[in-house]
C-alpha cells in the first residue's frame, strides 16, 4: 500500500470526492447568486433558503405525492421557481429605484420567515431522504471507493453549470440578458420586455438553489437550517471569485471545494475556516476577486 | 447639543433610574446592552453609510474574551469589560481594514464572512467552552470593593455604562468627524475631491462601531454571567439590523427604542419558539417596504426636528 505525504491514499481521495461535491453545491449556489446578482443588482439572501427548500420539496414530492428523485429533480426547481417569480414581482421588484441594501435586507428578511416556517412544521432534527436506486451502490477504482450518486451530483452539477454558461455567453437569450445588464433603457428601447426578462431571471436563479436542493436531499438530511450555514460560505466563494464573470463563479465553486477538501486532510481544524482565509488574502492583493472586474 | 435632544436624554435617564422598580432588572440591563450594540452598529450604518452584516463577531468576541478575563484571570468586572473592549477594537481593526477595500454589498458580504470566521473559532478554540460557551462568570466587586452580585448594585453599573456610551457615539455624530463621515456616506467621490481620505475616515468609524458593540457585548457577559455561541453567530448580526432599521437608521435615539421593541419581543413571546424567527422576518419585509425611515425616523418627519 503506498501513501501520499503520509496520508492513506483513500482518506485523501475520499476527501478531495468529498470536496468536489461540496464544490459541485458551492458552484450551483454561487452561478445563482451571480445571475440575479447580474440583473437585479440584488443579492439574494433567500439563496440558502430557497436551496433548502428545494430539498424540502423533492422531499414533499416523495411522501405526499409518491413522486420520486427523478421527477423531483424536473419538477422542484420550476416549483421553487415560481414561488421566486412571486417574490419578485411582489416585493422585490418594488426595490430597484432605491439602495441596494434595501435589496439585501428584504431578502434576509424572506429568509427568516422562510426557515421559520419549515422549522415549525418539521422542526431542526432531519428528515431522511434516500438514494434512488439506479444510483446506490458504487464503483472500486483500485484506489478509492466512488459511490455513484456522489458521482452523479458532480457530474450533474458540471453540467447544468456549463450549459447555464453556455446559454449566457453564447446565445441570443444571453445577449440580451448580458445587454440588459448593462443598459436595460437600450434593451427595452429595441423592444425586449425587460422587466419580464428581470422576472424569468431571478426565477431561474432561484430554480438553480432549488435543484441544488434536490441533489442535495440524499447526501445531506433534509432540514431546515441547512441553507443557513452553505449561504455564508458561499457569499465568501462570491467574493473570492468575483461577480463578473459566470465562469469564474463556477471555477471558484469547484477549486474552493476542492481546497477545503484537502485541508481536511492535512490540517482538519482549519476546514470550517479555510475559505475564509483565503477570502482574506484575496481581499488584500486583489480587492475585486479572481475573476472579477474592479466596479 | 439642541434643548429637545437634552431633554429626551434625561428623560432616558430618568426611565433608566426607575426601571428596575417596575421591571425585571435583568431584562432592563438586556434592554439595555441591545441599545448601546444597536447604537454602535446605527454609528457605522445610519451615518457612515456603511452595511456591516456583522458585528456579531464585535459583540459576541467581547463577551468571550471579557467572560474568560473575569473567570479565569479573576480581573474584576470594569477590567474585564475593559479586556474585552480592547478585544474588540481589534478584531474591527484586523477585519475592518480588509472589508473597507469592497463597497456596498460586497462590503457586507465580506464582513458577514469574516463573522463567521470568528463564529468558528469561538466553537474550536479551547477556551471558548464549544457549545456550552463560559458559563457561571463571575460577576466580581466593582474596582474591588462593591459587590455585582445583586441585580441591583449592577443594573446601576450597567446604566452608567450604557448612558456614557450613548453620549460618546452622540459626541462623536456631532463632531466634524461625524459631519465628514456623513459627507462620505451622501457623496463619496465629492468628499475624494475635496481631499479628505476617505479610506482613514470609514475604517475609523469601523474600528469606533465595533469597540462600542464590544462594550455592550462584555458588559451582557457580566450581566447574564455567560459567554455562548448564540451572540458570535450571525442571527445575532441580522438582529441588530433589525432593531436599527426597526427604530429609524442615521436618527439618534431610533436604534435605543428599536433595542427596546425587538428584546420586549423575543422575552414576551420566547414560548413561541419559531414564530419569533418569522415575527422578525416580517418586521423585516414590512419595515424594508414600507417603512423605511423606522419608527423614529417617521416621527422626526412628523415634528420636522433630527431625533
Amino acid at each position: 500500500m503506498f501513501e501520499l505525504l503520509g496520508i492513506p491514499p483513500q482518506a485523501l481521495f475520499g476527501q478531495l470526492l468529498l470536496g468536489l461535491i461540496n464544490g459541485s453545491f458551492y458552484a450551483l449556489l454561487s452561478l445563482g447568486l451571480a445571475i440575479i446578482f447580474g440583473l437585479l443588482n440584488i443579492i439574494n439572501f433567500t439563496h440558502g433558503a430557497q436551496y433548502m427548500m428545494g430539498a424540502f420539496v423533492a422531499w414533499m414530492l416523495l411522501n405526499y405525492a409518491g413522486i420520486p428523485y427523478w421527477g423531483a429533480l424536473l419538477l422542484v426547481p420550476v416549483i421553487v421557481g415560481i414561488t421566486g417569480v412571486v417574490l419578485e414581482r411582489l416585493l422585490i421588484s418594488r426595490l430597484y429605484h432605491l439602495d441596494h441594501l434595501y435589496g439585501l435586507l428584504l431578502t434576509f428578511g424572506l429568509a427568516l420567515i422562510i426557515t421559520g416556517v419549515f422549522r415549525n412544521q418539521y422542526g431542526i432534527s432531519g428528515l431522511p431522504y434516500a438514494i434512488p436506486g439506479q444510483l446506490s451502490g458504487g464503483q472500486n477504482l483500485g484506489f478509492m471507493f466512488l459511490p455513484n450518486y456522489r458521482g452523479w451530483v458532480v457530474v450533474a452539477s458540471l453540467v447544468v453549470c456549463l450549459g447555464t454558461w453556455f446559454v449566457i455567453e453564447k446565445t441570443r437569450l444571453g445577449a440580451y440578458l448580458r445587454a440588459a445588464t448593462e443598459n436595460p433603457t437600450m434593451v427595452g428601447a429595441f423592444g425586449i420586455n425587460v422587466p419580464r426578462l428581470i422576472t424569468l431571471t431571478y426565477g431561474f436563479g432561484v430554480g438553480l438553489a432549488a435543484f441544488a436542493g434536490v441533489l442535495a436531499a440524499p447526501i445531506y438530511s433534509v432540514n431546515p437550517n441547512m441553507g443557513a450555514d452553505v449561504i455564508i460560505v458561499v457569499f465568501a466563494v462570491v467574493v473570492i471569485g468575483g461577480m463578473g464573470s459566470i465562469l469564474g463563479s463556477i471555477l471558484t465553486g469547484f477549486g474552493l471545494g476542492l481546497v477545503e477538501g484537502l485541508t481536511r486532510v492535512f490540517y482538519p481544524e482549519g476546514s470550517a475556516v479555510v475559505i475564509f482565509v483565503i477570502m482574506a488574502i484575496v481581499l488584500l492583493v486583489k480587492p475585486a476577486g479572481l475573476f472579477g472586474r474592479e466596479a | 447639543m439642541p434643548a429637545l435632544h437634552m431633554w429626551i436624554f434625561a428623560g432616558l435617564l430618568l426611565i433608566g433610574l426607575a426601571a428596575p422598580y417596575v421591571l425585571y432588572p435583568v431584562f432592563v440591563m438586556k434592554v439595555l446592552c441591545f441599545a448601546l450594540f444597536a447604537c454602535a452598529f446605527n454609528l457605522l450604518l445610519g451615518f457612515g453609510g456603511l452595511l456591516s452584516f456583522g458585528h456579531a463577531a464585535y459583540f459576541g468576541g467581547a463577551s468571550y474574551v471579557s467572560a474568560h478575563a473575569a473567570k479565569v484571570w479573576g480581573l474584576t468586572p470594569e477590567l474585564a469589560i475593559l479586556t474585552g473592549t480592547l478585544a474588540a477594537a481589534g478584531l474591527g481593526l484586523a477585519i475592518g481594514s480588509l472589508a473597507i477595500r469592497r463597497q456596498g454589498i460586497y462590503f457586507a458580504m465580506v464582513t458577514l464572512a469574516f463573522a463567521q470566521m470568528v463564529f468558528f473559532f469561538s466553537i474550536q478554540a479551547p477556551f471558548t467552552g464549544g457549545e456550552d460557551g463560559i458559563q457561571s462568570v463571575p460577576r466580581g466587586h466593582l474596582f474591588g470593593l462593591i459587590p455585582m452580585a445583586p441585580d441591583r448594585n449592577l443594573y446601576f453599573f450597567v446604566l452608567a455604562v450604557v448612558f456614557i456610551g450613548l453620549l460618546v457615539i452622540y459626541r462623536i455624530i456631532h463632531s466634524p468627524f461625524g459631519q465628514v463621515l456623513k459627507g462620505i456616506r451622501d457623496n463619496e467621490p465629492r468628499m475624494i475631491s475635496l481631499g479628505y481620505r476617505t479610506r482613514r475616515y470609514k475604517l475609523a468609524v469601523f474600528v469606533l462601531s465595533a469597540t462600542l458593540a464590544g462594550v455592550a457585548g462584555a458588559t451582557k457577559a457580566i450581566v447574564f454571567q455567560l459567554a455562548s455561541l448564540t451572540d458570535v453567530y450571525w442571527t445575532m448580526s441580522g438582529e441588530v439590523v433589525l432593531m436599527t432599521l426597526l427604530g429609524g437608521m442615521g436618527t439618534v435615539f431610533g436604534p435605543i427604542l428599536g433595542a427596546a421593541v425587538i428584546v420586549t419581543m423575543q422575552n414576551y413571546l420566547a414560548t413561541f419558539g419559531d414564530w419569533v424567527t418569522i415575527g422578525q422576518g416580517i418586521i423585516f419585509v414590512v419595515a424594508v417596504m414600507l417603512f423605511r425611515e423606522g419608527i423614529v425616523g417617521v416621527l422626526a418627519r412628523l415634528i420636522r426636528r433630527p431625533l
